[in-house]
């Protein structure tokens, strides 16, 4: 009996601090869905700190692909989503639920592939590029995920007129940096963002392939939600997470961004600009 | 080879200096895993007790259960605890999603069925008529439960461990419902996930280790206190 005594004495000891420390104010702390991309490069540990520090709002990061955050957003899960999945965003915009949408910044995908180029893609536009792997059966892997980069993707496949099927083309269901794992283990050639890309190019033997463009631009905006979503969304944390990301404070913390560690700057700050200006 | 070099060096580092909040992931990963195991053994044991004890009808259908919980796969159990904490959800109202207590359900639900299912099988494998003699020595109902509880304290303490085993290595359930948020609540499963997916192998290779360690240090515990148990019950 002593030890089961000794047993109960421990238990209680485990059980006693956990019940402290749990009690922040649940209403200064807002959800944000947002892309792996912003999350796995690194850029909102930067970023959010500056916000809460700012604003005093808290913010729970749901990572997601831009697909799923978009779906949080919609039932009302999320109060604010940064996203880079322009034609599924107008759709939902168009559902009425949301509130502003604002340009945030951009950069661009990329075609990645095995340095020795099976299928000869350097120096084709994207379009292109993809026809030739898909002629070639050269192996692809796609992230499959619904997320921005996916979409990107399929645009380009759409593009090219050609749905992509066969033993050559695989769907990893994953974020971005997974993905360009799996890419690099099978020597295949995938889509990514340039900001993964970047932040695991030491780790992936994998090189940058093809010509760019205005194709392969992603554009990264800001959707607030409104309470039209469900009752329970935060729609002055989202507005002020919204307002606070196109300041002149955040856009500036987005421009120097990688600038120290990869030796170029990872997301260009676009807040205020007219999109259609972008591609040029 | 240079990756398990390197994460073991940084396991290192990262133990001594605390950097990437190692040691606030790992004191979380443990209040949540021992508060999930403790609420689990509070429910598995006079649940796992009635079933191996008892005798009601539908007896049999409910061990069935156990036994089937004891394969839950916890990415089911994230997305039920999910779906009924979400805001839209029935108990949405109390705002647990993505909070250490999200975790702590979720995760009591997972080591449950299997804490169940094996004080069910600690209990039958004394000898039955264990209580009868009890009793005809002049035990109370409560002091012969206890006498047995004492004798089978091992394999007791086992299923403990094994829910704990099972919660403290999860990483579905925990993501989902956790949301893996830094600082609050990230594991060492989910932050070595993340790790993984940055493309920082050593990092994660170093969560790894640590969960190795803990996961050690509670064997290691059991062990000696079936080791040292025999010796203890001669010496009485």
């Amino acid at each position: 009996m002593r030890r089961a005594r000794s047993l109960l004495l421990a238990a209680a000891l485990v059980l006693v601090p956990s019940g402290c420390g749990d009690d922040d104010e649940p209403n200064r702390k807002l959800i944000l869905a947002t892309t792996t991309s912003t999350q796995d490069s690194g850029l909102l540990d930067d970023l959010l700190p500056a916000f809460t520090r700012d604003t005093g709002w808290e913010v729970t990061t749901l990572a997601v692909g831009s697909g799923q955050a978009i779906e949080l957003g919609r039932r009302g899960e999320a109060d604010v989503l940064l996203v880079h999945s322009p034609a599924a965003e107008e759709e939902f915009v168009a559902e009425g639920a949301t509130g502003r949408r604002l340009l945030v910044m951009h950069n661009d995908f990329l075609i990645v592939g095995p340095a020795d180029d099976p299928a000869e893609i350097d120096a084709l536009s994207p379009s292109e590029a993809l026809t030739a792997i898909a002629e070639g059966e050269v192996p692809f892997v796609s992230r499959g995920d619904e997320s921005g980069t996916h979409a990107k993707e399929k645009t380009i496949w759409a593009k090219a007129g050609i749905t992509p099927e066969g033993s050559w083309y695989s769907s990893t269901g994953q974020g971005m940096g997974a993905t360009l794992q799996v890419a690099a283990e099978r020597n295949a050639y995938t889509v990514t963002d340039r900001a993964t890309f970047l932040s695991q190019r030491d780790t992936v033997d994998l090189v940058e392939l093809g010509a760019g463009g205005p194709e392969l631009l992603n554009i990264y905006h800001v959707i607030e939600m409104t309470e039209r979503a469900g009752n329970r969304v935060q729609t002055d944390g989202a507005a002020a997470f919204a307002d606070w990301i196109v300041s002149a404070t955040a856009q500036d913390l987005i421009g120097r961004f990688g600038v120290d560690a990869y030796g170029e700057a990872l997301f260009t700050p676009d807040a205020g600009r007219d999109e259609a200006e972008l591609a040029a | 080879m240079d990756i398990l070099g390197d994460g073991f060096a940084d396991a290192l580092r990262l133990l001594v200096t605390g950097d990437e909040d190692a040691w606030s992931i790992t004191a979380l990963t443990l209040r949540i895993s021992l508060t999930a195991t403790v609420v689990a053994v509070c429910l598995g044991l006079p649940l796992g007790a009635a079933i191996a004890l008892g005798r009601f009808p539908g007896r049999r259908v409910v061990l069935a259960m156990a036994n089937t919980g004891l394969g839950l796969p916890p990415v089911v159990v994230g997305l039920f605890v999910t779906v009924l904490l979400w805001r839209s959800g029935p108990l949405g109202s109390l705002g647990l999603l993505y909070t250490p207590t999200a975790m702590i359900v979720a995760q009591a639900a997972i080591a449950t069925p299997i804490v169940t299912a094996l004080v069910v099988a600690a209990l039958v494998q004394v000898d039955p008529d264990f209580l009868v003699q009890m009793r005809g020595l002049g035990a109370g109902r409560v002091r012969a439960f206890l006498a047995l509880l004492d004798e089978a304290r091992l394999p007791l303490l086992a299923a403990a461990m094994a829910g704990f085993g099972a919660v403290i290595s999860e990483v579905g359930a925990a993501q989902m419902v956790g949301g893996n948020v830094a600082g609050e609540t990230r594991v060492l499963t989910t932050a070595a996930v993340l790790a993984t997916s940055r493309g920082q192998f050593a990092l994660a290779i170093a969560f790894g280790l640590i969960l190795l360690l803990i996961a050690f240090v509670v064997n290691l515990t059991l062990v000696l206190a079936q080791q040292r148990a025999p010796e203890r019950d001669g010496v009485r």
